[in-house]
């Protein structure tokens, strides 16, 4: 009879204590969702015009393709060859895109790899770097890279070079800080074993550290390279180089039918880069598991 | 052990490393190679660098000496940020919203067909496969410059992704309340109300909350290519070359970041843990 009563309070507490919750997040969503509307002016007959004026684009964007003619040479209205005509030029920026995304994770992943060690908790040599460290980082990945890509348009000019430092700062910070929590959650074994036979710390980090973390540091790195070539179509709209100074080109001239041609090959390929980064990472974490 | 003893157990051990792992010294050289390769086809040389750090020097340093501090423009960076966080939080919310019936559909837990559910995945990697400054871009167009464009942008791009979040979070849930339903005879929509969502909600939830985190991030930048917010003070100022300023606003940016991940971090506890 006691039992019962206890735990049908308890149980009424419990369900109060719920209900209360839900009331509450409600609220808390309702009164977001009405300020914000009133912050940004979100006037209906605004979006309602909007509409028809984005279908009336994506409209005019989409090739006119006919399906007599689809294989017919770039001359011909509605071929493929036509709706690409510009390939070339293209395939050449992408392959600009590609390589300024390679090339920044290259050296941001080496510069987070140098700075892990100084942010990691367990091995850094002091506490006043590890927090100076640990701060610089955050200011790294902390600021958007296209606010970086401004800046170095402006110190370097409009290039390529202005991306590729850009997404270098960036990669560094968020590897750096990647990193270092690895380097937390290894084994501290083999380094004291490494200390106590004598070695210093260059040899304590490369045989007792490194092969413990470098499958999970890889895998980092080519994340991160994921994100960099998403990164790297884009920095292009403030000048930093790439197939995005095309595509902002070409959505500002309304050369319609191009935006469509490239944004389709950004698509494919992040997506095929995305698939071939997500089966190396599993083929070199799975080796490593064997 | 002595020498003998590690060579027997290793034979290879004393072996110079190119004969002892050829293919170490392959991908080294490969990757040396690239390096160069790179250098050459960016033009990257050191005077320039050079040059780029000398004209960097008076640019850090008007970035921290604030001199007519008092007569900035506040007030614009106040409603800067406002807007920013309005436009992450409206995107975010409408973007779970959509994303509940979509994701659940892109499960293979709800919808059996597999045919259909590959074409929303597909649909899904598609409005992944395109960043949200391009969405930005095509809605600038559409809905003209302002945060309206910058809403949709949020929207659109975290549908995407949310979506598929929810979908992989409904792909994990637990069968077992599922079939209980089931075999007491309820039917379709009432085994998806109270099997599957008490399961899933607090995920849904607190992924939705972690990708406001993330939009409060995002919508920084959205105001580069016009679609409102604090981005668009950061990149007028930075066109101008009011780098003091602009150091100001990265540095209140900072901040907003900062706090809203704690609350955002308190209250998906909160929710997690009932």
């Amino acid at each position: 009879m006691m039992n019962e009563i206890t735990l049908n309070s308890h149980n009424k507490s419990l369900i109060r204590k719920k209900i209360f919750w839900n009331i509450f997040l409600i609220v808390l969503l309702l009164v977001g969702i009405i300020l914000s509307s009133k912050i940004i002016d979100i006037n209906s007959s605004n979006l309602l015009n909007g509409i028809p004026r984005l279908g009336d684009y994506v409209s005019q964007i989409l090739p006119t393709l006919e399906p007599n003619n689809l294989f017919l040479g770039s001359k011909d209205q509605g071929s493929i060859a036509y709706w690409y005509f510009n390939l070339p030029k293209y395939i050449k920026l992408l392959f600009e895109t590609f390589n300024m995304a390679l090339f920044a994770t290259m050296v941001g992943s080496t510069l987070g790899l140098f700075f892990s060690f100084l942010a990691a908790k367990n091995i850094s040599p002091n506490s006043l770097i590890f927090f100076t460290i640990r701060r610089i980082l955050e200011f790294f990945r902390g600021v958007p890279e296209i606010i970086f890509a401004i800046l170095f348009v402006w110190i370097l000019g409009i290039g390529p070079l202005a991306g590729i430092i850009a997404m270098t700062i960036h990669t560094t910070g968020s590897l750096g800080k990647l990193f270092s929590e690895v380097h937390e959650n290894s084994d501290n074994k083999p380094i004291e074993a490494l200390k106590a036979s004598g070695g210093n710390w260059i040899s304590e980090m490369r045989f007792g550290l490194l092969p413990q973390v470098i499958p999970n540091l890889i895998s980092y790195a080519l994340l991160r390279f994921e994100i960099n070539i998403r990164a790297s179509t884009i920095l292009g709209f403030v000048g930093a180089g790439g197939i995005g100074q095309e595509l902002y080109l070409v959505i500002n001239f309304n050369y319609y039918e191009e935006v469509s041609a490239i944004i389709l090959l950004i698509i494919l390929t992040v997506i095929s880069i995305d698939l071939f980064s997500g089966y190396l990472r599993k083929y070199i974490i799975g080796v490593e598991n064997d | 052990m002595t020498n003998q003893e590690l060579v027997k157990f290793n034979p290879k051990i004393f072996y110079p490393l190119w004969k002892r792992s050829p293919i170490k010294i392959i991908i080294f050289l490969i990757i040396f190679s690239y390096l160069i390769f790179s250098v050459k086809y960016f033009n990257i040389s050191i005077t320039d660098l050079i040059n780029g750090l000398n004209k960097m020097k008076p640019i850090l340093l008007s970035m921290i000496t604030w001199n007519d501090f008092l007569s900035w423009n506040f007030n614009s960076i106040f409603v800067g940020i406002l807007q920013t966080l309005a436009m992450a939080f409206l995107g975010t919310v409408a973007a779970s919203v959509i994303s509940i019936p979509l994701g659940l559909l892109a499960s293979r837990q709800v919808l059996k067909i597999n045919f259909l559910r590959f074409i929303i995945r597909r649909f899904l990697d598609f409005i992944r496969g395109i960043d949200i400054l391009i969405w930005a871009l095509i809605f600038v167009r559409a809905f003209g410059l302002g945060p309206i464009s910058g809403v949709l942008a949020i929207f659109i791009a975290d549908t995407g992704t949310i979506s598929k979040l929810y979908s992989e979070a409904a792909d994990n849930s637990d069968n077992k309340q599922i079939e209980g339903l089931i075999s007491s005879g309820s039917t379709k929509l009432s085994t998806i109300r109270y099997g599957l969502m008490p399961q899933v909600m607090p995920i849904f939830i607190s992924q939705s909350l972690y990708f406001f985190e993330s939009n409060s991030r995002s919508a920084v930048i959205l105001g580069i290519v016009g679609a409102g917010g604090i981005g668009l003070q950061l990149s007028e100022r930075m066109k101008a070359q009011y780098w003091d300023q602009a150091f100001f606003i990265i540095i209140i940016i900072l901040i907003m970041v900062a706090l809203i991940d704690r609350l955002s971090r308190f209250l998906r506890e909160k929710i997690i843990n009932g």
